[in-house]
């Protein structure tokens, strides 16, 4: 009886043991976004899909399970740290992706790259993580801050834009997409305002636009990711300088914005340009199937940050592939890591020195799609294959 | 020097200014008559937007949005009142502290839960989505409205607070609080409806700029921190105060935004003076209630005999 009850105890233990390695061998992934302040909504559209790259894969890697994290940065670089601090530290995880800003990950980017751990920004593309303080271990799969306005720089050379007047958030991607902008804009900058950025941003741009109307400037050059976007656009349009002022934006009207924007009958914003390196309406395979689902599952189009974090996941799961789950292997990991085997919903796309894509980037415009959603759509390729500035500076 | 501009950002320092005293003018009474610090005041702010825009969006109409979300307002504060805020007036300010930070959280997240974090826009009705154009100056004709509607609220609170009994009441409340009891006043209806004019106030404060910024979860929590300032700087307690207070404030920091960039690059590189000049005018306010509370400690209007 005792030894039965002993035999007994010990298969329990030995069964629990064996799942608690099961456990630790599975794939994890620590997700970093924002869940809480108003910035959740592009936390959350991120975290969808994720959770749709999740199911689009099987919930499995390299033959393994996954176990995936997700943090909440709350929009602020000290919470950002901690919570990576505690998924390197105490869950350790294998990977830690996400980032929506920039600030952020340059908080957060020591301790995962100090523990040898790989990062993946699925948005932040500050110019030091592209330059000086790139890394091996540091991959992404979003562009470099500076691509993207250089691409709408680039644009208004194309459209013959001779003076612009440029307002933008104070913060670390604000200056990156002005210094961008004006590194390929030929004309004039007529002006600029950096307004207060982070938990108590600026939102009435009242005193930037009558300047930027005073100065007789052709256009508006504006950045304002999430909640600042929608009140920017209707700012503009309410301040009567749609028709005497014409507004380019980058990273501002996207997805998120324009569901609101068409309830809300904002119909200023139609036909409103921007440049982008991916639209929903892309055609290739991978975006057909993400965006499908994606709209089928949520009634609305995924945004860009979807579209990156969604090809995060996918990066991820190419490498641990490659190495059979051999998470060990790092060489190997971070080799097909670099190779870039995936098929990524903004097409073919390739790593360079600094592990920043080299991709194409697009004019999009505003639309309505068939059933009268509004949404955005591909007008013209406006660099193929561009790499960003920073690559340079960077010794790897 | 571009007049047309000045005159613009005149304009748009006077918005702000209005905006703010729909704030302060509720929590300077708060603060001064029950002495009561309420940090979550800027929630009422919050939720009178999100009220007056699901009204607009669900009947299209933007008076039946602003007076049923005054209504909403108004018994979300009286609410708050009598179940949480009235046990805790004998209580210390840290005990305020806690709670009012504990009902931003809970305000917050029930937001959250109900409408979601994607924010809401807020259509116009094409009257007001317009401009007017006076000369060769060019004002969106919303934003004249606030400052019209800001106007009008001033008067209607200066002639409750000064020609009527309420008025006299408050006013003797915030300046000594004990002698209104002992004179047999019932304070827990005086107080009751202070709280929830104070609450109408923020929420239409809020109403008023949801059009403009979108509303949004945390909208009141950003613009709380200066609504104090304006109460330190005009006086706790002195509705005359905070409209002063809210003006010199709303101009100063609009007129630092416009100009402090180009008065910068006179004295240092364009780089640097873009780079300063957004941090120092995000500061300028502080630096002027340092300056109050250094010189004026009371601040510049304080309630008569206040202590």
């Amino acid at each position: 009886m005792l030894t039965k009850s002993i035999r007994t105890a010990f298969l329990a233990t030995a069964l629990m043991g064996t799942s608690l390695v099961a456990q630790a061998d599975a794939v994890k992934i620590g997700f970093v976004t924002t869940l809480t302040t108003p910035a959740a909504v592009i936390g959350e559209d991120m975290k969808h899909s994720v959770e749709l790259a999740m199911e689009h894969i099987g919930g499995k890697m390299g033959g393994k399970d996954i176990e995936l994290i997700f943090e909440d940065d709350g929009f602020k670089p000290d919470i950002g740290k901690q919570k990576v601090d505690k998924l390197v530290k105490q869950d350790d995880v294998d990977f830690v992706a996400g980032f929506i800003w920039s600030h952020v990950l340059m908080a957060s980017a020591r301790p995962v790259l100090k523990a040898d751990k790989f990062l993946i920004s699925a948005n932040a593309g500050p110019s030091q993580m592209a330059g000086k303080r790139c890394d091996k271990n540091f991959f992404s799969t979003s562009w470099q801050n500076d691509q993207t306005p250089m691409a709408m720089g680039e644009h208004l050379n194309q459209e013959g834009v001779k003076s612009i007047y440029i307002i933008a958030p104070n913060y670390a991607a604000g200056k990156d997409m002005v210094r961008g902008f004006e590194s390929t804009f030929k004309g004039e900058v007529i002006g600029k305002d950096m307004t207060k950025w982070g938990a108590d941003a600026q939102l009435d741009f009242s005193a930037e636009l009558a300047k930027a109307k005073a100065s007789g400037a052709e256009g508006i050059y504006a950045f304002y990711p999430g909640k600042a976007g929608g009140a920017f656009i209707k700012q503009y349009q309410q301040a009567g300088l749609r028709g005497i002022v014409d507004l380019y934006t980058v990273f501002t009207v996207d997805s998120l914005a324009l569901p609101k924007l068409q309830a809300a009958n904002l119909g200023g914003v139609m036909g409103s340009k921007m440049t982008q390196q991916w639209s929903p309406d892309l055609d290739n395979a991978a975006n057909k199937k993400f965006v499908g689902d994606f709209l089928k599952k949520h009634g609305r189009y995924p945004s860009f940050y979807g579209a990156q974090a969604y090809d995060s996941i996918m990066l991820i799961k190419s490498a641990v592939d490659a190495v059979d789950s051999n998470m060990d292997d790092k060489d190997a990991v971070r080799a097909a890591l670099m190779a870039a085997k995936f098929d990524s919903v903004r097409g073919d796309f390739k790593f360079g020195n600094n592990h920043m894509p080299i991709q194409n980037f697009y004019l999009r415009e505003v639309t309505k799609d068939d059933e009268g959603r509004w949404t955005t759509k591909v007008v013209s390729m406006v660099y193929e294959g561009h790499q960003d500035p920073h690559a340079k500076d960077c010794k790897l | 020097m571009d007049w047309n501009l000045l005159i613009t950002q005149l304009m748009n320092g006077l918005q702000l200014g209005l905006l703010l005293f729909l704030l302060a003018s509720g929590l300077t009474l708060i603060f001064g008559i029950m002495d009561f610090i309420n940090l979550s005041h800027g929630s009422f702010y919050m939720v009178g937007a999100y009220f007056c825009g699901t009204l607009v969006v669900t009947t299209g109409s933007f008076v039946i949005g602003i007076v049923g979300g005054l209504i909403g307002v108004f018994i979300v504060g009286a609410l708050i009142e009598l179940v949480i805020a009235r046990k805790l007036y004998r209580s210390d300010h840290l005990d305020h502290v806690l709670v009012t930070f504990g009902l931003i959280l809970i305000f917050d997240t029930l937001v959250h839960m109900i409408w979601g974090s994607a924010g809401m826009a807020i259509p116009l009705p094409p009257v007001l989505d317009g401009q007017i154009t006076m000369g060769s100056i060019v004002l969106p004709t919303y934003r004249v409205l606030i400052i019209a509607a800001g106007l009008l609220v001033a008067a209607l609170l200066y002639v409750l607070v000064s020609k009527t009994r309420l008025g006299m009441l408050i006013r003797a409340g915030a300046s000594n609080r004990t002698m209104v009891e002992a004179l047999g006043v019932n304070i827990n209806r005086l107080f009751l409806i202070v709280f929830a004019l104070g609450a109408t106030l923020a929420g239409l404060a809020g109403m008023l700029i949801a059009p403009i910024t979108e509303a949004s979860i945390g909208m009141g929590n950003d613009i709380i921190i200066t609504a104090f300032v304006v109460v330190i700087v005009g006086g706790i307690g002195s509705v005359k105060g905070a409209f002063y207070a809210s003006l010199l404030l709303g101009l100063m920091d609009t007129l630092s935004r416009s100009y402090l960039d180009d008065l910068m690059k006179l004295v240092m590189s364009g780089d640097a003076a873009e780079t300063a000049a957004p941090a120092i005018s995000a500061m300028l306010i502080y630096i002027l209630m340092a300056a109050i509370l250094a010189f004026k400690p009371q601040g510049l209007f304080p309630p008569a005999g206040a202590k």
